[in-house]
Formats: C-alpha cells, sequence, structure tokens
C-alpha cells in the first residue's frame, strides 16, 4: 500500500460477460493529484470509474481506495465510502424534477440534518465557486450542456469528498466551455485539496492540467506518465492519440474482407 | 436443381431460426418474471423511506392521483350514463325499468369501477412512470443516486409505487360514484324512469361488505399490479429511446392483461357465493 | 410546484374520494348487514327451498328482520336445512311459522314468519317448527292441468 495513493488499483481484471474488458490493470492516484485515464471509445475506461465507485466487482485484482478494500465493503460501508467520493457523469446526470438548487442540495438534505438556512448557504457557496450562483433556481432542461456539467460538479463537491470522478468531462463542450471546466478541475483539485480521476479521450485540454496520465488500450495499461513525458512519447500508440493520426496501431479499415473481392473483381459470376 | 434445394434448406434454416427465437424468448421471458418479482419485493423492502418521509409520496400521489382525475371523472360519467341507456332499453323489454338503479349500481361496483378505473390509470398514469423511471435510467440519475450514497429503489421507486396503491381504490370509488350519478342523469331526469324506485331498489340490492368492499378489494389488487408493472418495465427499460417508449408500450400492454385476468379471479372468487 | 400548492391538491383529491365512498356507502349500498353480535341464529328445515339464496331477506309483516345465512342438506332427513340469522331487537313466539314467499310474481325469493301465540320466544339454536314450502312453478302447473283434466273429464261426462 503505497502511502499518499488515495486510489490504488492492483492486477484489476473484469469483464462483463464472456470477453474481458480489463485485463490486469495497475493504477495509482494520490491524493493532490489530477490523473487522467485516456484511450479510445470502448476500451474500458468507464468500466474503471465503476469499479472504483463499487458499482461492479473485479474478476480478479483489488480496488482500494482510502486504504479500504472496496469489493469487500457492505452496503453500509459502501455507501459511506460513496459519501466521501464525488462522480460527475458525462451529460451531468442533473435530477430533472428538481431546481438547479435542489439538484446541488440534494447530498445536504440526504445525507446531514443540517438546517435549511445552512443549507441555503452552502449550496450558494458550491454554485459561486463553478459560477453559477445566479442560475440557482433555474430548472436543468433550461440550462445548456456546459452549464449543466458545471452544476453536476457543484452538486458532486457539495459533501466535500476526497475523491472526484469525471467521466468525459470534456465531451461535446465549446472551446470556452473547454476552458471553464479543465480551469475548474485544476482549481478546485488544489483548493480542496482532493484527488480528481479525469477519464476522457480530449487530448489538448486534459494534457494542460493533469499531473499524470494513464493510456489504456486494449485492457491494458499501455503507456502513463507526465504530461510532458506523454506528449513526447515515442510509442506508436500514444503518438498516434496525442497527434490526432487517422491510422496507426488503431487502424483506420474495420476488418473486412479483400476489397477486390468485396467488389467481386475477377471473380466469375455465379 | 440446386435452386429448389435452395429453397428448402432456407425454410428449414427459417424454421430452426423461429423456433429456436421462440425458446430464447421463454427463457428470457421466465428470466425476466424472476427479476420482476426480485424487484417487486425490493421496493417492499424499502419502503421505509417512503412511509417516514410522507411527502415523497404526497408528492407522487399528486402526479399519479391528482393528475388522473380529469379522466377518471369524465370517462365515469361517460359509462354510467351509457348505462343507463342501455340498461333502460333491455330492461324495458321485460318491464322492469325500475331495476335499472339496481343494474347500475351493480355494474359500476362491482365490475365496472375498479376494472375500467384501473385500465384508465394505467394508461395515464402507469405510462407516465414507466416513462420518467425508465428517461432518469437512460440519463443515469438513477447511477448518480447511487453513487451519492442515496438508495434510488427506496428513493424514486417505493413512493410512486405507494402513491399508485392509495391512489387506485380512491379513484375506483369516484368513478362508480359519478358513473352511478351519470346512470340517474339519463335514467331519471332523462328518460324519466321513477327517482324512488330507483334508488330504494339500488340501496336494498347492493351490500356494502359484498360489493362495495369486494370492490375496493379489487382496485387495490390491481392498484399493486399496475403500479408493480410500471415501476419494473421503467426501471428495466433499456437506456435508448426505442427502449423507453418500448416500456411505456408494455407497461399498458401488460398491466391490461393483468389487470383482466385478476378481475376474473378475483371474481370467481368473491362472488363464488351469490348465485 | 411547491409543497404546499402540492398537499393542497391532494388533500382535496383525498376529501373527494372519501366523499365519493360515502356516498357509495349510504346512498346507493345498504348497511343492512348487521355485524354477528346483533343477531341470534335459528335454523328451519324446508321440504323445498325453491329458489332461495343465502343473503335473501327474512321478512315478518313485510319489515326485513333478518337474512338467510346458510342453506345446506340434511341427509339424515333429506330436507333442506335453512340457517336464518334474525335482527336480535325482534323476538319470535317459539311457535312462529317460516314461509318461503316470492316478492312479485317472477320476484326474488324470501322467507317470511308468521308469528305464533307462544309467550316462550325462540332463542339461538332454536328450530322453526312449522314451514311451508316454496311454491315450485312444475308442480303448479303440473296441478293446473290435473285440475283441469279433472273437470274437463267430470264436465264431459254430465
Amino acid at each position: 500500500m503505497i502511502h499518499d495513493a488515495l486510489v490504488q488499483i492492483e492486477n484489476v481484471s473484469f469483464g462483463y460477460s464472456a470477453r474481458p474488458v480489463l485485463k490486469g490493470i495497475d493504477l495509482i492516484a494520490k491524493r493532490g493529484q489530477v490523473v487522467a485515464i485516456m484511450g479510445s471509445s470502448g476500451c474500458g475506461k468507464t468500466t474503471l470509474l465503476r469499479l472504483i465507485g463499487g458499482e461492479l466487482r473485479p474478476d480478479q485484482g483489488t480496488v482500494r481506495v482510502a486504504d479500504e478494500v472496496v469489493s469487500e465493503l457492505d452496503q453500509a460501508g459502501l455507501y459511506r465510502l460513496r459519501r466521501k467520493m464525488g462522480m460527475l457523469f458525462q451529460f451531468g446526470a442533473l435530477f430533472t424534477d428538481m431546481s438547479v438548487f435542489d439538484n446541488v442540495a440534494f447530498q445536504l438534505r440526504e445525507h446531514t440534518d443540517l438546517p435549511e438556512d445552512i443549507i441555503r448557504d452552502l449550496v450558494l457557496m458550491k454554485l459561486n465557486a463553478v459560477g453559477l450562483r445566479g442560475a440557482a433556481y433555474l430548472m436543468p432542461s433550461e440550462l445548456s450542456g456546459g452549464m449543466a456539467r458545471r452544476v453536476a460538479l457543484a452538486r458532486a463537491i457539495a459533501l466535500d469528498p476526497m475523491l472526484i470522478m469525471y467521466d468525459e468531462p470534456f465531451a461535446g463542450l465549446d472551446p470556452i466551455s473547454l476552458g471553464v471546466t479543465g480551469n475548474l478541475i485544476r482549481r478546485l483539485t488544489d483548493t480542496l485539496g482532493l484527488t480528481s480521476l479525469v477519464v476522457t479521450h480530449d487530448v489538448q485540454e486534459s494534457l494542460k492540467i493533469v499531473d499524470y496520465v494513464y493510456f489504456v488500450s486494449e485492457g491494458v495499461v499501455e503507456a502513463q506518465g507526465t504530461a510532458a513525458e506523454i506528449r513526447s512519447s515515442g510509442l506508436p500508440y500514444v503518438h498516434q492519440f496525442v497527434h490526432g493520426e487517422p491510422d496507426g496501431p488503431v487502424p483506420f479499415h474495420y476488418p473486412a474482407q479483400a476489397y477486390a473481392e468485396d467488389l467481386r473483381l475477377g471473380v466469375g459470376s455465379a | 436443381m440446386r435452386k429448389t434445394s435452395g429453397w428448402g434448406l432456407g425454410v428449414l434454416k427459417a424454421l430452426y431460426a423461429g423456433i429456436s427465437g421462440l425458446g430464447r424468448q421463454t427463457v428470457d421471458g421466465v428470466w425476466r418474471i424472476g427479476f420482476a418479482t426480485r424487484f417487486f419485493f425490493a421496493i417492499l423492502l424499502h419502503s421505509g423511506t417512503a412511509m417516514s418521509r410522507f411527502g415523497l409520496t404526497i408528492r407522487e400521489i399528486y402526479f399519479s392521483g391528482v393528475l388522473s382525475l380529469i379522466i377518471i371523472v369524465v370517462s365515469g360519467l361517460f359509462v354510467g350514463m351509457v348505462l343507463g341507456l342501455q340498461g333502460y332499453e333491455t330492461l324495458q323489454t321485460y318491464g322492469s325499468e325500475e331495476a335499472l338503479g339496481i343494474l347500475v349500481a351493480l355494474s359500476l361496483v362491482r365490475e365496472l369501477g375498479p376494472v375500467v378505473a384501473a385500465l384508465l390509470f394505467a394508461s395515464r398514469a402507469g405510462s407516465a412512470i414507466t416513462a420518467e423511471i425508465g428517461l432518469m435510467k437512460a440519463t443515469e440519475q438513477l447511477t448518480a443516486m447511487e453513487m451519492m450514497a442515496v438508495d434510488p429503489i427506496a428513493r424514486v421507486v417505493a413512493p410512486r409505487f405507494w402513491a399508485g396503491v392509495i391512489s387506485m381504490p380512491l379513484l375506483a370509488a369516484m368513478f362508480s360514484a359519478v358513473g352511478i350519478f351519470g346512470g340517474y342523469l339519463v335514467g331519471v331526469v332523462l328518460i324519466g324512469v321513477d327517482q324512488g324506485s330507483f334508488w330504494s331498489q339500488m340501496q336494498a340490492a347492493v351490500d356494502f361488505n359484498q360489493d362495495i368492499m369486494n370492490g375496493i378489494i379489487k382496485s387495490m389488487v390491481f392498484g399493486v399490479a399496475v403500479t408493480a408493472i410500471a415501476l419494473f418495465e421503467g426501471y428495466d427499460a433499456p437506456p435508448t429511446a426505442e427502449g423507453v417508449s418500448g416500456a411505456t408500450t408494455r407497461t399498458v400492454v401488460t398491466s391490461s392483461l393483468a389487470i383482466l385476468a385478476l378481475d376474473f379471479m378475483l371474481t370467481a372468487f368473491m362472488f363464488r357465493g351469490v348465485k | 410546484m411547491n409543497r404546499v400548492l402540492l398537499d393542497f391538491w391532494v388533500g382535496l383529491f383525498v376529501i373527494a374520494a372519501i366523499g365519493a365512498l360515502m356516498f357509495l356507502a349510504l346512498k346507493v349500498g345498504s348497511m343492512n348487514t348487521v355485524s354477528k353480535a346483533d343477531t341470534y341464529e335459528v335454523s328451519a328445515y324446508f321440504e323445498n327451498i325453491g329458489g332461495l339464496k343465502p343473503r335473501a331477506p327474512v321478512k315478518s309483516a313485510g319489515v326485513v328482520v333478518g337474512r338467510v345465512a346458510d342453506i345446506g342438506f340434511d341427509s339424515s332427513n333429506y330436507e333442506a336445512k335453512v340457517m336464518l340469522k334474525l335482527n336480535k331487537r325482534y323476538q319470535f313466539p317459539k311457535d312462529t311459522s317460516a314461509s318461503i314467499m316470492t316478492s312479485g310474481l317472477l320476484g326474488e325469493q324470501y322467507v317470511g314468519l308468521q308469528p305464533g301465540g307462544d309467550s316462550v320466544k325462540l332463542k339461538a339454536g332454536d328450530k322453526i317448527q312449522i314451514t311451508q314450502s316454496a311454491v315450485v312453478l312444475e308442480n303448479l302447473i303440473g296441478q293446473f292441468l290435473y285440475d283441469k283434466a279433472q273437470n274437463g273429464t267430470s264436465g264431459a261426462s254430465k
């Protein structure tokens, strides 16, 4: 158990059915770090988050959060742990039948006995941290995608967790919102002293703010390193990913039979 | 020659595919029923929050019950009026027009009230519940709640269940009451059946315990069935647009079939003694 | 939808529903299935009960004084055993007679009690001694045809 590691994943394998998605992953996230998990779609990044959150149990290996093995916790222990974790879903996953204010206040109302006026102050403080204090009484349907995600972030930090997991926080945002989001993730991690795990495939934005990167491909950690190390990496997969090359270790063509055969050139008709 | 054997092979292949598909569907169906039963018991087990924070349940009673009032009342009125009209036509041939009150009241209280109100509830409130829960699942709201250490079954599903169970008998009672009034409107006011005999014969024939209470019990059973089906279909819906729409349709169809089947069973059980 | 308005509408909904239930209970139905405590049971044997059903009324002088609780067959004397639940408010003499009557020409059948003159009253578990069976339509028609035949032959022989 490494001393200042908040999240420690050791040799974890997992598959939804017979086909394994993750094959022996080793990953460490230290306290106060912003760690990115990158890779192309479907490589198991979101699965990793669900394993850390205790939604799934690894077929093999251990997932440790704050020195506790997640898969060995009972329901009460798991809920206790989850109160110290925040999760930001790809499209925000705000509760659509409540206002922005009620969304952020949700955890405070469910898990604490704080009186309403203190809750009000806390909610407004969290919204202020993400710059949306003025939108407190709007409904989620009235927010843009970027704003919804920021509200979800405010909701995730409501109970001052020690770990926040971001599932594709940069997906589908305009350049300004990208900058805002990246900036928020870094600032919150530094000011609140938490650990952030960012699952993303937006290379440019994340390399600006992360401390450490893990590259996942085909269920294993292909490469890892600091942002600078990754940028200058010579590994073909990393290189293709970072520079956005259309063809490389991840092929352009979906597997198919030979082109000539498909067009029936040179083969007699039946 | 090659073409004919190719055609025969095609038929065999289609047959094989059809039968194995049917087998697979049956196995899936059985699995689903098992899952649905576990889900139902999970709802019952996690109902503590729905009871202790009754405000949640009240909110759902508003959305399921109160908002269904209009369709229930209007339908009840029309059903009662039609009963009055049709009943009068038929009874007149036997010279028993004064029995109109009995006809309208017993039909509504014993059968039409619980059954039609349940069918309408399934279409309106049941499909709404399924769509809502399905959408919450598709947009990861339920998962988000889980990750915030709040059990979605206790917080979202159970209050809706109890709201449905509570609303259903209330709606059925209102349906019957409005229907009887509709029958009175057509029979007494419009056609001219004697008012006194309308009500007195009805009172003599309708027994509170046998007829009215049994009707209420029926509607409670329907409430449990419809709401449970609606919640399950929503919770189990694939998180896509087609998934949710398919689930909504299934709710209405399955609920309707369940209502009619349960109605037969309950009627056979309850009204056995009354020949 | 704020809390207060929501609660208001739900409250209204519940009140309306209770109103409907009250209407059904009082105006539509009759609460005259008297509870067990207020009744006493007596038995009566009939040769033929005709179309008598359980829950049929037991009337005396045209007023409902009880209900038919149960109808069974006694295989020792091959007669129908009818259990009558009578309202405790009404006491009948021991020599009361029970007959099965029809309300109207083709209407529902009920048990009519004709009180006798005995000073001793019927109590729970007693048996009504004098009974008159139901009039069975087929027997009536048969009787009528027989009488007609009788009159016909006697008329013809004149």
